[in-house]
């Protein structure tokens, strides 16, 4: 459907991302790999190397599996209820774990899950005598879940907002039930992003570092980040941390090729995007089911960030808003997240756009194919090459230019940017493939290309998912402390940073109110992300 | 969004001004760890009162920790622009050695005064703390009185500790164990185990959890309660001590071989040992003073534990044999 032309320089762009990603991993990974440790050349792998990875891939996959399971109903019935009071709430509130410090979240988690938590003293109360333990592999799965089912609910709950409004209207008129429904419309519609959701939050899971550690209860439950950690740490053993590097990415990569084999079903032909409206689930069984699913969930969500807020404004919080460190902090970590941001939606893009390009062609030939596959895979797997190890392989880089703290803000930007990727990359690809199966044609025929294009075909429809990639990527980049801890100094101080500083240093009141700053200031960012759906449901 | 883009602008073009103007006079650049540059932390105060001194201007450039400044100066080799690094502990002496760019210093050191016995060519004590348990009063009424009490005690009152791959205070517990237990100490660990509730990555997770009540114990120093005592009017905090002693924490600086202005370098190695910035020390680093303080240590610095005897490995020794310690930690923390 595309003019030579237009394939050209969808191609471009892709080698442009391409280059750009390996450039920036590859020089890292160089740099250590050249770094003279004179290390005794002990052992990569140990005995304990072994448990670590059967524990990290145990942990992720018993993670990932809930999370979709918790968050699949989740999202089915937030689909089947758009009028449910305060949805658009919970659907903001959905993307907000993501932004936290990964700490602060656990703070919160405990405050419920934990020894002294609500749960558990209302355990106490109904008599029972052994309260739930969130230390061990039940609290690391808790608190996985906490931050990946709301992710996954998003994801899932995005496509089946995407299936078209026909869909819908046919179901009802052929008077389908529930069971049927979901086995020809949203089975179908989630099975189709699934695979990617899935290796998303695998790969999350398995990278987990500060929850494992504090959840874990202790050492024989860590994860290979952990290793690789300590191996840039105390030892300072570079070759160590990039053989366990590629050895958590070798792994992964494989777990995600299966998981991409899981047969998907045809893409929906050619349809027109008309707003969604359902005719099913009118009966009071779905409505009590969806209600008692959504309440629940919402629950789980908020309960710890309730807990957080509890102690949030336990502190001086107008004192610590006027503070020129928070002012500081907060334009800091704002410049840094809108930086990531758009670097990673742009990026996105360009993957994209060139993998469409590639299935565009009527013969792509094996070379072709084998670009496709790796934009993709690369834009996965990115998320699995630790930010130590970009930090420091970047740092040995630079510092033969001078002073590596004037090159931290872009660094820190990058690997902000590279992290954010693969859920740029899951929120655009299926809203970009849709889009691109609705109006290809259409453009095509109407001789339509360049900007008016753009602005009359393309921005309107993906304004929302792009609105939505973005603000998913500035709140990770937001709630990021990894990349920044290692640069970290006095001239550049980002929020999270700021909150951990107080927690070091006992002000724990204040690390709490500076954590609700933080909370709120990512509520902020994902009404970015939903603002497009406002105008949406005004529509109707 | 035009705004905010030119109030940035702005701000950069005030920055380049104003570290342009200041080239003129002497720099003096200290690497240490953020707590110590923080706005209630020792830093600004020490800063101030050096820079009257001097003619000079003090630039602190902080990274997360001490280990993390070893890593940094690692990193940046011959091209650190660092003059002086402050914030390593004694733990670390060896390795910051091995990387051969610190030099001795040369001064008399006579004046300061640190339990056990440290000494060293190259690294100047400038604080200490023990390391200890602290616990709440409200929660344990009979804490600990021995580290074999600790060891052996009731397994349903919870410890929360640090993790000796990741945290300095976790090395320090890892150490403090096996100068009591010797080579018993995976055996003690292993029953230790049953009080640990978690394991976290640094100090900050842990004293978060012991504040928030949801660990009775936290593996501390025992000079933690003052803060509590002094900032929050508090006693509920308390250290337990421990008849068998206790293992100490030494914090020291060092000059740099490649430091531009050595003298003005050795001019803060000795203000660090002098009443003002031992003065300082106590109430922002929570730590104790190597040298006499100008005044009396504020009262709460009076209750807290004074440990009978103090351990201290060498730190070569320490370097030597950590990676197997640390096995032998792993191995008896992951026995079920």
């Amino acid at each position: 459907m595309l003019t030579a032309a237009q394939r050209k320089w969808s191609l471009g762009w892709g080698f442009a991302a391409f280059g750009g990603i390996a450039f920036f991993v590859g020089t890292a990974i160089a740099a250590l790999l050249l770094w003279d440790s004179g290390a005794t050349g002990g052992q990569f792998f140990t005995p304990y190397t072994w448990q670590i990875l059967r524990f990290t891939l145990w942990q992720a996959t018993l993670s990932t599996i809930l999370s979709i399971l918790f968050g699949l109903p989740v999202a089915l019935a937030l689909a089947r209820r758009p009028k449910f009071p305060g949805r658009i709430w919970i659907v903001r509130l959905m993307a907000l774990p993501m932004g936290l410090p990964v700490l602060i979240g656990a703070l919160g988690l405990i405050g419920i899950w934990g020894r002294q938590g609500i749960v558990n003293a209302t355990l106490l109360t109904l008599g029972v005598e052994q309260p739930v333990s969130i230390y061990g592999l039940s609290g690391i799965l808790i608190a996985h879940v906490f931050f990946n089912m709301p992710l996954a609910a998003r994801l899932l709950l995005a496509a089946l907002e995407r299936l078209p409004a026909e869909y819908w209207l046919l179901s009802s008129s052929l008077g389908m039930k529930p069971l049927s429904v979901f086995r020809f419309v949203e089975g179908p519609a989630t099975l189709r992003v699934l695979p990617g959701v899935a290796g998303l939050i695998f790969m999350l899971c398995a990278t987990s570092f500060t929850l494992v550690l504090v959840l874990g209860g202790g050492p024989a439950a860590t994860t290979l980040e952990v290793a690789i950690y300590q191996s840039l740490r105390f030892d300072f053993d570079p070759p160590r941390a990039i053989a366990l590097s590629f050895l958590q990415i070798g792994i992964t990569a494989i777990i995600l090729a299966v998981i991409s084999t899981l047969p998907k079903p045809d893409d929906d032909e050619n349809l027109h995007g008309r707003a969604s409206r359902r005719f099913d689930g009118r009966t009071a069984g779905a409505r009590s089911w969806d209600t008692v699913i959504i309440l629940f969930a919402t629950a789980f969500l908020v309960l710890p960030l309730a807990s957080i807020v509890a102690s949030g404004i336990q502190a001086d919080l107008w004192r610590l808003f006027k503070s020129p460190a928070f002012h500081q902090a907060a334009l800091t970590s704002f410049a840094i997240a809108v930086a990531a941001g758009l670097l990673s939606v742009v990026s996105s893009v360009a993957i994209v756009v060139a993998q469409e390009a590639i299935g565009d062609m009527k013969r792509p030939g094996a070379g072709a194919r084998a670009f496709a596959a790796t934009l993709g895979g690369m834009g996965s797997l990115v998320l699995l090459v630790p930010p130590v190890v970009l930090g420091t392989g970047w740092f040995l880089t630079l510092r033969s230019l001078g002073d590596v703290n004037r090159f931290a803000p872009v660094l820190i930007v990058i690997i902000n940017a590279l992290m954010a990727l693969p859920f740029v990359m899951r929120v655009l690809s299926p809203a970009m493939a849709t889009h691109r199966r609705r109006t290809a044609r259409l453009s095509a025929s109407l001789g339509l290309s360049g900007i008016s294009k753009l602005t009359r075909i393309d921005l309107p429809p993906l304004a929302k998912p792009l609105l939505t990639a973005l603000s998913f990527a500035m709140a990770l980049s937001l709630g990021d402390l990894g990349a920044v801890a290692l640069f970290g100094s006095s001239e550049l101080t980002t929020l999270p940073w700021l909150v951990y500083s107080r927690l070091s240093s006992y002000r724990t009141n204040d690390a709490d109110g500076l954590a609700l700053l933080l909370g709120l200031f990512c509520l902020l960012l994902t009404m970015l992300g939903t603002a497009g759906r406002e105008r949406h449901q005004q529509d109707e | 969004m035009r705004g905010f883009i030119i109030s940035l602008l702005a701000a950069a073009a005030a920055f380049s001004v104003a570290t342009h103007a200041l080239a003129q006079e002497k720099t003096l650049t200290v690497y240490t760890y953020e707590s110590f540059t923080a706005e209630w932390g020792p830093g600004p105060k020490v800063k101030e009162a050096f820079e009257k001194t001097c003619a000079c201007r003090v630039d602190f450039v902080s990274v997360s920790d001490g280990v993390a400044l070893l890593t940094r100066l690692r990193l940046e080799g011959e091209n650190s622009k660092a003059d002086l690094v402050l914030g390593l502990d004694t733990n670390l002496i060896s390795e910051a050695k091995a990387i051969g760019l610190f030099e001795p210093h040369g001064l008399d050191m006579a004046a300061v005064d640190v339990p056990g016995d440290y000494s060293d060519d190259t690294f100047i004590p400038y604080d200490y703390g023990h390391f200890g348990v602290v616990y709440d009063t409200k929660a344990i009424k009979n804490p600990p009185k021995s580290l074999k009490e600790l060891v052996e005690g009731d397994p349903s009152q919870k410890i929360v500790i640090q993790d000796p791959r990741t945290s300095t205070p976790g090395l320090g517990l890892l150490l403090w164990i096996r100068s009591v237990y010797g080579d018993e100490a995976p055996e003690a660990w292993a029953k230790l185990k049953k009080r640990v509730l978690t394991v976290t990555p640094g100090w900050s997770e842990a004293y978060g959890l012991f504040t928030k009540g949801e660990v009775p114990m936290v593996l501390s120093y025992t000079t933690s309660p003052a803060y509590h005592m002094v900032e929050e009017k508090s006693d509920q905090y308390q250290a337990a001590a421990f008849s068998e002693g206790h293992y100490i924490q030494i914090e020291v600086a060092g000059l740099l071989k490649g430091a531009r202005d050595k003298d003005l370098a050795k001019d803060f190695l000795r203000f660090m040992v002098s009443p003002a910035f031992q003065d300082v020390i106590p109430t922002t680093n929570w730590m104790m003073p190597v040298t006499r303080t100008s005044e009396p240590l504020p009262e709460a610095f009076n209750k807290l534990v004074q440990p009978k005897k103090t351990f201290l490995m060498g730190s070569d020794e320490v370097a030597k044999n950590r990676q197997a310690w640390i096995n032998e930690w792993l191995a008896a923390m992951s026995l079920n």
